[in-house]
């Protein structure tokens, strides 16, 4: 397979909105372990100043890593999924995603690249609500690992 | 949780105390349910194998979700982070019998203007670090 470099600066976004549920939040912080009301109980989540129940700092990964799947299944990026780790991950938050949010993501290419035989593919995703409001920008670096680099990501 | 801790008492270099977080195959196969990341690598060991990884891996998704519940529950506040980051720098290899235990542990490493702190944490597997360049930033009361 042969990455693509050109995709760099591509753009995709989904008109169809993700719409935040609390159960959803809910399963999301008992798959991480966390107990925190705040994710579960909306009076306690009111105690600290939100209207809903919050979602987990990570949580935004639910809807970025969708977005961005469609480009990185694209074949004609030539992205080898099935050795593809993930390499950074970054998540600037304007507030916390909350139940009830409807979201969006925008995804931009920011980087296609080959260093030492390792493709690397890199994003930004904007999360916004159907009215606009930043709600959080995600990074994220993924490598699909050359045959023989086994262990360690470059 | 614990009770929140306040900007006028943390200093640079303030350290937050270890704590440990075990890791199975019962929660990557919760978290790839939750997260919607149904990659083969973090649920069946033979398809970790072929692609050359010594065994399943924990997502990196869930390590960093540890460590961002490390820094909240310091904080006492889960929607007080305003940026996080992390690069993953070694897999979290989880084994069928016994899984894996990660130990994070955090330092502040810079007092921000509006009551935020910047928190560099360090994730160990193994004695292996797991994360490397991880930071975050969250504000205080």
């Amino acid at each position: 397979m042969t990455l693509d470099r050109t995709f760099v600066g591509r753009v995709y976004r989904d008109e169809r909105y993700y719409e935040v549920g609390r159960e959803k939040i809910r399963e999301f912080a008992e798959a991480v372990g966390d107990p925190h009301p705040a994710f579960t109980d909306p009076a306690a989540a009111q105690a600290l100043g939100r209207p809903d129940v919050i979602a987990p700092p990570t949580f935004p990964i639910v809807l970025s890593m969708r977005a961005e799947s469609a480009a990185v299944l694209d074949p004609r990026l030539g992205f080898d999924f099935s050795r593809v780790v993930h390499r950074e991950q970054r998540f600037a938050y304007a507030r916390p995603v909350r139940a009830g949010d409807r979201l969006t993501v925008t995804v931009t290419i920011t980087r296609a690249d080959t260093v030492g035989g390792n493709d690397l593919v890199e994003f930004d995703s904007e999360i916004r609500t159907t009215g606009g409001e930043l709600v959080c920008t995600t990074t994220t670096s993924l490598v699909s690992r050359a045959p023989g680099d086994e262990t360690e990501t470059p | 949780m614990t009770a929140g801790v306040k900007y006028d008492d943390v200093e640079v270099g303030t350290e937050i105390p270890a704590r440990t977080y075990p890791v199975d195959r019962a929660n990557l196969v919760m978290y790839a349910g939750a997260s919607g990341d149904f990659n083969p690598i973090h649920w069946r060991e033979s398809f970790a194998k072929s692609v050359g990884l010594p065994d399943v891996i924990a997502h990196g998704m869930f390590t960093m979700a540890q460590g961002g519940r490390f820094v909240t529950d310091w904080v006492g506040d889960p929607g007080a982070v305003v940026d996080y980051g992390v690069r993953f720098s070694s897999p979290v290899v989880v084994p069928d019998e016994g899984g894996a235990t990660l130990e994070i542990s955090g330092t502040v490493e810079d007092k921000l203007d509006d009551n935020k702190v910047v928190v560099a944490l360090t994730a160990r597997c193994n004695g292996q670090k797991v994360l490397t360049r991880a930071k975050a930033v969250v504000r205080l009361a």
